[in-house]
């Protein structure tokens, strides 16, 4: 990384408890590294997180806001990673439209027995928001320049 | 021109208050000048003869004020085709009892904004009249200047999208129709534009938000027993001072609370005394949902599910969804 | 404010070894509310476990955070060992620093950092936490199977045996289903009727089973463990009770025309009948669209020849109430029409059969007594083309299914193989697309076809049927031998796709079970729950869940019983605490969450407020079935005002998590 060498992003991940969540434990149990950055929220699926908790994060001074869920179609509770679908892409896509970028928010897929992913998700994710440098543009949004 | 009169609906009224249909009429009353439009509630045809108004200056959508009407009877309300979405979509959300409103659906050729005409005018505008497709502008310096009325419509007038009446027990006047309207044009430009500037153009419009919540207390859809941002459980209640949370999410949150459920009847940014194009942030909203999910219009129907209530197993990846947003990276 | 002690093991190294536990410890001790902080080698065993019970005595605890591996491993752990130190279980949260942060990081000040930060979020967390019992619900002792095939007789079998009453509705006058139908079984050819009337008996006799033949569910309503259903007892004009079965007034009744649905419409049968011989319960039903007593008046025969005196052409449609604790859907399936593919000529040929029709051809109690006549002419078939996949794997759906019928491909085996060992002088002709024969002896059973049998197996699809004279035009593609085939037949056999019965879509609307795009009712999972819907208390069996043969639905419908024993053995159901729950003060009643709401746990009443200007109001507001939400939330979020929050993971928890994190 040429860019903001030193700069430590903040990310918060929301990872589902079934799926996402246990991903993230199997990373653990097989020793793969990713940054510490990452600090994961727990929430029993991925449609509880609602986007005041994302833009919460953001003005709070997050840099990165991840939510991860199980696979479309292996949902625990059947359907709620469907709704967290609709839901994160127009949210992403209104984040984006409002001058945001894109590459600090994500939804990523991690079933229980991809921790590798996991882990590779979460490096790349941090890399990505590392290069975008420290977040400002949301806790600045209403305050004039 | 409005084809239909006040006079005509003074009549249709007076005819439904005398035979004992309704015992109340939601109309639109005039003010200190002929465009400074309230709404209100008429218990008489003589109350109505007083003070009611119909002229172009009536935007008031009277849809919401259904939800807190209360009285033994029926309600009047009169309808133009864009109000008549919300309507719907109240009904489709229970918000209020069908068989305690009479709706009287009328055409409507478009609302004029003052802002423009006193842009244009200047000091001292003491009344607007309409000749044919002439707006007569009485000033106190001027004399009247005739202004061309097409150039001095709302916004959201200029860019209708339906004179079509979606839901009425009576209609007066013709019908017209679904519009092939413009209005992503603005969204379009704004998501042509860098993300940098996109901010700046955000910012700019937003900074300017005094947080009278108008645009909450206006909106059909913004019609909640109680405002996430006035609930202590929530975790964002608080005020402005103490937590720039609310503040600064406002707007953002409260598009996303209405997505899939605004009909885009351009309310919030008729009453921001701030003049934030606040209706920017609804449509890209719709427009997305149009890309994404297929054609939808909020309130077109009673009952319909809204996008963000249904789901497909192949709905786009939000990855991707950002991309086909149309915004530039 | 809670008193929160905190309590960080080292896991012997597995967490030491990253992160400075004594430094965890004393960082999080001043954290707003935290009275108690430890850190201690290993927090799980029963030293660690008794020294959190002496902290919350000796410092009047009322929350603990124990930073340790994840609660995956040990919350159900350390909330046992709370419960035993008289907290509520759900005071307890857990800071992950074991998988998610120990074990993923290397430097020590690295791991520590963040041991604390996961520490502040969970301290955060208890703050907001409030205590959370399990709400309790009486169970019924009496499960309703909805359809009498064998699917719903094997499931009532296996619960009745258990010895839990069962009802079972049938929408026909007797029990049996599809199965009832068939002539042989594959792989093993036994007889169907052999196989399935003794359960047929078995079930009609069970003292633990009621079953009410005719009859349709018209509503259901409550929840798991205490569902009341009501049951339409369909009018037959014949008294159950005193119907003996003996079948005189069904050879007596002068109307002879009806079409006989047993068999496919290919004979008749009276205005009043038994659907076959062995049929349970062995009661006979007038059809009233026949009857011509009911529709003039004038007849009364079978009245005068019952010695029983059981036919009543007064009898109405009755109504019954029952409770249940489970409901088990088994509603089958049926060949789809055949109407959208006049290609093969089934409108304009009574030579073009169906495959459930040819086995109603070949069945001993079928229309020709088991012997293979062509149904126009009465003459033995010579050449016999079967047609596969009709109506499956179509894509686009428009005219067919796009899903693979699954049991096409060995009935359509069997019948070929069946005709030439009875008829060897037959030529027999399979189309296909591809054969698909996973399944034990499943394979074997085909290349006996083909090898032994001598049975034509051609790639390739049927594009046309054409009638001629008293021939059947096959034209097909040879899809191996790279060309058209023209083929003379005297009896073409369509394997039609096999669909949902149409009672399935009015079913899972009043079992609030949700279905997919096809009308197969959906699992709650499908790897790990295949019998079970994601409506709690309402189970799956045989075809109407997706296409199945007769040992697979066996088997599902013997799963299926034992989901519902192991329901119905319970007194009471013990819910998951973490539900959603709405105040009532703030719904709007906009629906958006039970739309939403996998489950059907959200219903609408109509309640009257005081409201704030001292006037009372009636409103429409969401109610929570805290026995049927499965606390995943979505609701929460569907809800615009924030009405709708989840216990154990409130907004307010979550965020406080976040502004801790973020800090």
């Amino acid at each position: 990384m040429q860019v903001n060498e030193g700069f430590k992003p903040t990310i918060v991940a929301f990872c589902c408890n079934w799926c996402s969540y246990a991903g993230a434990d199997l990373a653990g149990n097989n020793r793969l590294n990713y940054p510490a950055e990452v600090k994961i929220i727990r929430v029993p699926c991925s449609c509880r997180v609602n986007p005041m908790f994302i833009l919460r994060a953001f003005q709070r001074g997050a840099d990165g806001v991840i939510i991860c869920g199980c696979h479309p179609g292996d949902c625990h509770y059947t359907s709620g990673n469907y709704y967290t679908r609709r839901r994160m892409s127009l949210l992403f896509s209104m984040l984006d439209y409002l001058g945001i970028e894109r590459e600090r928010t994500r939804l990523e897929w991690v079933s229980a027995a991809e921790g590798a992913k996991f882990a590779a998700t979460m490096n790349d994710f941090v890399e990505q928001v590392t290069k975008l440098g420290e977040n400002k543009r949301l806790e600045d949004l209403r305050c004039k320049q | 021109m409005q084809t239909v009169t006040k006079e005509m609906l003074i009549a249709k009224a007076a005819e439904l208050l005398d035979n004992g249909s309704v015992t109340r009429v939601f109309g639109w009353q005039k003010g200190e000048f002929d465009y400074d439009v309230t709404p209100a509630l008429f218990h008489s045809a003589a109350e109505m003869e007083k003070d009611f108004v119909w002229n172009d200056f009536c935007g008031a959508n009277f849809s919401k004020y259904l939800i807190k009407d209360k009285g033994e009877g029926k309600v009047l309300v009169f309808l133009k085709p864009c109000d008549t979405y919300s309507f719907n979509q109240l009904l489709t959300e229970h918000r209020f009892d069908r068989e305690k409103v009479y709706a009287v659906g009328i055409p409507c050729d478009g609302m004029a904004d003052i802002r423009l005409i006193k842009e244009e005018a200047g000091e001292g505008v003491t009344g607007v009249d309409t000749e044919g497709d002439e707006l007569v502008v009485h000033t106190l310096y001027d004399g009247d200047i005739r202004l061309n009325r097409g150039d001095f419509l709302a916004e959201r007038c200029k860019v209708c999208k339906s004179k079509k009446h979606v839901a009425y027990d009576e209609l007066m006047g013709d019908d017209g129709e679904i519009a092939d309207s413009a209005r992503f044009d603005e969204v379009a430009k704004l998501e042509a534009m860098s993300a940098d500037e996109r901010f700046a153009f955000w910012q700019n419009e937003l900074s300017r938000c005094i947080r009278c919540n108008a645009c909450r207390d206006v909106c059909p859809a913004c019609s909640c027993e109680k405002c996430v941002f006035g609930n202590p459980k929530s975790g964002v209640e608080n005020k402005a001072a103490s937590d720039s949370f609310e503040e600064k999410m406002f707007h953002i949150i409260r598009a996303f609370h209405v997505a899939g459920r605004c009909t885009d009847c351009g309310e919030c940014s008729r009453v921001c005394p701030q003049h934030i194009p606040l209706h920017l942030l609804n449509r890209k909203f719709i427009k997305d949902i149009d890309t994404f999910y297929g054609e939808y219009q909020a309130g077109a129907e009673v009952g319909s599910r809204a996008p963000l209530v249904d789901y497909t197993e192949g709905d786009i990846e939000p990855s991707k969804a950002v991309e086909r947003g149309g915004a530039n990276a | 404010m809670q008193r929160i002690g905190v309590f960080v093991c080292w896991c012997g190294t597995n967490i030491a070894g990253t992160v400075d536990v004594v430094k965890v410890a004393q960082t999080l001790a001043n954290e707003p509310g935290v009275v108690f902080s430890a850190d201690y080698q290993y927090m799980c065993s029963q030293a660690g476990q008794d020294m959190i019970k002496e902290a919350v005595k000796k410092h009047k605890l009322t929350g603990l955070v124990i930073c340790s591996c994840s609660p995956r491993m040990h919350e159900a752990t350390f909330r046992k060992t709370a419960a035993a130190a008289g907290l509520n279980p759900y005071m307890v949260e857990i800071a992950n620093i074991r998988e998610q942060c120990s074990w993923v990081h290397k430097e020590m000040p690295i791991g520590t950092e963040k041991a604390i930060i996961l520490g502040k979020a969970a301290v955060a967390k208890v703050n907001l936490n409030a205590p959370l019992t399990p709400g309790e619900s009486p169970v019924t002792k009496r499960a309703l199977v909805i359809g009498g095939g064998i699917a719903g007789i094997q499931t009532a079998l296996d619960i009745a045996d258990a010895g839990f009453p069962v009802d079972i509705v049938e929408k026909l006058p007797t029990i049996g289903g599809k199965m009832a139908q068939l002539d042989k079984t594959f792989p093993t050819l036994d007889c169907a009727a052999c196989i399935l009337t003794p359960k047929m008996v078995d079930a009609g006799q069970h003292e633990k089973i009621r079953i009410f033949s005719y009859s349709e569910v018209t509503d259901i309503g409550g929840f798991v463990g205490n569902f009341h259903v009501t049951i339409k007892k369909k009018a037959r004009y014949v008294r159950e009770d005193l119907c003996t079965g003996c079948g005189l007034c069904t050879e007596k009744c002068p109307q002879k025309k009806v079409p006989n649905e047993f068999n496919l419409g290919m004979d008749t049968r009276r205005a009043i009948y038994i659907p076959f011989a062995q049929a349970v319960p062995k009661i006979a039903a007038i059809d009233e669209d026949y009857c011509t007593m009911l529709k003039t008046g004038k007849c009364g025969v079978c009245a005068k020849v019952c010695t029983a005196g059981a036919i009543d052409y007064k009898q109405q449609d009755e109504y019954i109430t029952v409770d249940y604790g489970a409901i088990v859907a088994a509603t089958g399936y049926n060949p789809i029409s055949m109407d959208k593919f006049d290609e093969f000529a089934y409108s304009q040929s009574k030579d073009v059969i169906t495959s459930l029709e040819f086995e109603r051809l070949t069945n001993a109690a079928g229309p020709t007594a088991g012997k293979l006549l062509r149904p126009s002419d009465g003459k033995h078939p010579h050449t016999i083309v079967f047609v596969q996949c009709v109506g499956s794997r179509c894509s686009g759906a428009d005219k067919g299914k796009e899903y693979c019928s699954k049991i096409c491909c060995m009935y359509t085996a069997k019948h070929a193989m069946l005709t030439r060992d009875k008829y060897p002088d037959t030529d027999v002709y399979v189309f296909y697309i591809d054969v698909r024969t996973p399944g034990k002896n499943f394979d074997e059973f085909y290349r006996r076809a083909v090898e032994e049998y001598g049975v034509h197996y051609i790639k390739g699809m049927v594009g046309k049927v054409t009638p001629d004279g008293d021939k059947l035009v096959v034209q097909a593609s040879d899809l191996l031998a790279g060309k058209q085939m023209k083929i003379d037949a005297d009896l073409v056999v369509l394997a039609a796709a096999i669909e949902p019965d149409k009672s399935a879509r009015p079913l899972a609307t009043l079992l609030t079970a949700s279905m997919d795009t096809n009308d197969f009712f959906t699992e709650a999972h499908p790897k790990l729950r295949p019998v079970e819907s994601p409506t709690a208390g309402v189970f799956l069996s045989g075809t109407c869940q997706g296409p199945k043969d007769i040992p697979e639905t066996v088997s599902q419908a013997g799963a299926a019983a034992s989901k519902v024993i192991g329901l119905l053995a319970k007194d009471k159901l013990m819910g998951n605490p973490c539900v959603a729950h709405s105040d009532e003060m703030m719904c709007n009643g906009c629906s958006s969450c039970e739309k939403v709401c996998p489950y059907g746990a959200i219903t609408y009443a109509d309640k009257e407020y005081r409201m704030p200007d001292r006037t009372t109001k009636v409103r429409r507001v969401a109610v929570v079935n805290e026995a049927v939400c499965q606390g995943c939330g979505c609701c929460t979020v569907a809800c615009p005002s924030g009405a709708m929050d989840l216990k154990g993971f409130a907004s307010a928890q979550i965020m406080a998590e976040v502004d801790a994190i973020c800090k």
